[in-house]
């Protein structure tokens, strides 16, 4: 069942440029729906259509199957969490809590039930007393889900709530939110500019750009397939290293410098195209030493995390980077025997930005147990 | 910044004579509310023999009673209304998307260039019309709406998150609700601030409740001060400054209670 629909949503300020145009999406119900873009995007504004607060130019937003196009916030039946969270500062933890409660009207007895049983699940039941601005960021946090939780509504939103936090409790809270909506079969449509949050924390993903949705998945897919350039360079971390390729008689020739056969290239519509950007992920760069060296790169930098090595090489005007698990003893201005694979690259038209082949990924298919 | 000693001297020798001719008739006041006639005429500054007697004829011989009662309801009406209207329409001007709303709000602002003297002829009309002349309504309604009250208040919801709107619309409350649970406490600084200066200036007020009385029954007592003056063929100047002393109490009451307030209150709404 599609708990939200959108059709041919648009929307544009003051009749100038539009903000987003031709959206069409439905979310399922009990999913985890992340929007995910540079900011700019057009993915706040798209929430708040979702919400009542901002009007919608053009199309039909549906929520349990009903158009809510002129619904005002209130009759949506759903929650939503601030980025700033939105906490009333004159009123303590539990009236912040019970806020939407009191004017929902309902019944006392009801109000301190819910509030009990949100509370023991967020761990908050000694803040009861305190006022917003004698709680920690991350206690504020745990308020502003808390007050979504107790509305008990089937769809939540929520708009960057992690980004005021620090990175360590970020990636707690992250899996908190995740536990939480697993917990209680909540939608979510939850909006942020980082692809980590998306990909560790989304179901499905839809990737947004200058107002225009630019694919939409499961994280896999989107790393592994990634419909175009954009795509392509904006999930996963460190990037896709991406370069211009010309083919000539027997090779491919990335950014003039790196070669590659021509017969290990299958799929002959790449090479009918003329402007080719070849995409290759980091971790498919690899240590030369059972595979065979295929190039020798000269190392520009490296950056040692412990568990892994990110290595950059200059390839061409581009700076590609490798990461290689483990522990490396690699120096700037070392020569590198590395392999690269072409089965491990994709293909992109460089003029449309459309990916042409996606690397194939039968030796790593996504392992299951 | 270090100051030398000498000039910190002089600086502090001209301030407290400067601070003397400031305080000067308020100082004379007090001293003369506690003369005998015979001091007062021989223009003493010292009173030889402190007498109470002033103040009891000014009670005995005059209804002061009964017009600073006027005035406490006159004042604390006005301080309402304005608290009121202000409130009501800095809210619309801040949570409510209209067209020409900033047009709107910039008219409001320029009728404060106009002085409430220069209305008060058509003010006068309109009261006399509707009949209200020697009533609190006739006293009141005319400083109700307020264009500084409204700008102060405003700049202050401004700082008021959107996002806590949004939030409440979400939870199903309205304008009404939300201006009465989360705007208004949120501003209390402010309300405080305007309520004060809003009671003071009405306390003050001359021109208006002359115009718009015509008998003692809803006299303001800063005009039954002017009266004491002229009933008498001899001023009796001792019992005129004890009833003018009694009028600065409430003054000076809520000026050292909500001086904080009002400073810090004024000061917020300079800067943004």
């Amino acid at each position: 069942m599609n708990q939200v629909e959108l059709i041919n949503v648009s929307k544009s300020f003051d009749k100038q440029q539009d903000i987003l145009n031709d959206i069409n999406l439905s979310i399922k119900k009990g999913e985890f729906f992340v929007l995910v873009g540079p900011s700019g995007s057009g993915k706040s504004t798209l929430l708040r259509m979702i919400a009542g607060l901002e009007d919608i130019t053009d199309g039909i937003i549906k929520i349990n199957e009903r158009a809510v196009n002129h619904l005002p916030p209130k009759d949506r039946n759903l929650s939503m969490v601030f980025q700033n969270y939105a906490l009333y500062p004159h009123l303590t933890v539990e009236q912040n809590i019970l806020f939407g409660l009191r004017a929902k009207k309902v019944n006392k007895q009801e109000q301190q039930k819910r509030l009990n049983e949100t509370c023991q699940m967020m761990e908050i039941s000694n803040l009861l007393k305190r006022k917003p601005k004698e709680l920690s960021g991350g206690q504020r946090q745990r308020v502003a889900l808390a007050r979504s939780v107790v509305s008990e509504a089937p769809l939540c939103l929520m708009d960057e709530p992690l980004s005021n936090l620090d990175a360590k409790l970020r990636a707690h809270m992250r899996i908190e939110i995740k536990r939480l909506q697993k917990r209680l079969g909540l939608t979510m449509i939850y909006v942020t500019h980082d692809q980590v949050e998306a990909m560790t924390m989304g179901d499905r993903i839809m990737v947004l750009n200058n107002g225009r949705i630019q694919q939409v998945g499961d994280p896999i897919t989107l790393y592994n397939k990634p419909a175009n350039l954009f795509v392509a360079s904006f999930i996963g971390s460190p990037k896709m290293n991406m370069g211009k390729a010309v083919f000539s008689d027997q090779h491919l020739i990335i950014e003039d410098d790196l070669h590659l056969p021509k017969e290990s290239i299958k799929s002959a519509m790449i090479s009918e195209t003329k402007n080719i950007t070849v995409g290759i992920r980091a971790e498919h760069i690899l240590p030369a030493e059972d595979s065979g060296v295929t190039h020798e790169l000269t190392v520009v930098n490296v950056e040692q995390l412990g568990n892994e090595t990110l290595i950059s090489f200059e390839i061409g005007k581009e700076l590609w980077t490798a990461k290689w698990l483990g522990q490396w003893n690699v120096h700037t201005g070392d020569k590198l025997p590395v392999h690269i694979s072409a089965d491990n690259i994709s293909f992109f038209d460089s003029n449309s930005g459309r990916l042409l082949e996606a690397s194939s990924t039968e030796k790593e298919e996504v392992l299951a147990i | 910044m270090k100051i030398p000693l000498r000039r910190k001297v002089i600086f502090y020798i001209l301030l407290v004579v400067s601070a003397f001719l400031v305080f000067a008739p308020a100082l004379i006041a007090f001293m003369m509310s506690f003369m005998t006639n015979q001091d007062i005429m021989s223009g003493k500054l010292i009173p030889t023999t402190i007498t109470f007697d002033n103040y009891l004829a000014v009670f005995e011989r005059f209804p002061l009673l009964n017009y600073l009662l006027n005035s406490f309801i006159v004042s604390i009406v006005i301080m309402i209304g304005q608290l009121m209207l202000s409130s009501l329409a800095a809210y619309a001007f801040v949570f409510m998307e209209f067209k020409g709303r900033n047009f709107l709000f910039f008219v409001f602002i320029s009728t404060m260039m106009v002085p409430f003297e220069a209305s008060v002829i058509p003010n006068f009309q309109t009261i006399r019309d509707l009949n209200l002349i020697d009533s609190y309504a006739g006293l009141t309604l005319p400083y109700f709406a307020m264009a500084f009250g409204t700008f102060l208040l405003r700049q202050n919801f401004k700082q008021i998150p959107k996002e806590l709107k949004e939030a409440s619309e979400i939870a199903g409350m309205g304008h009404f609700k939300f201006y009465l649970s989360v705007v208004l406490p949120m501003a209390k600084t402010s309300l405080i601030t305007l309520g004060v200066y809003g009671f003071l200036t009405s306390w003050n007020m001359y021109l208006w409740p002359l115009l718009a009385t015509t008998n003692d029954s809803v006299r303001t007592v800063q005009i039954g001060l002017k009266q004491l003056q002229t009933q008498e063929q001899l001023n009796e100047w001792g019992v005129i400054m004890a009833g003018g002393i009694i009028v600065v109490i409430p003054t000076l009451i809520l000026l050292f209670l909500g001086q904080k307030r009002l400073q810090q209150g004024l000061a917020e709404g300079a800067i943004k």
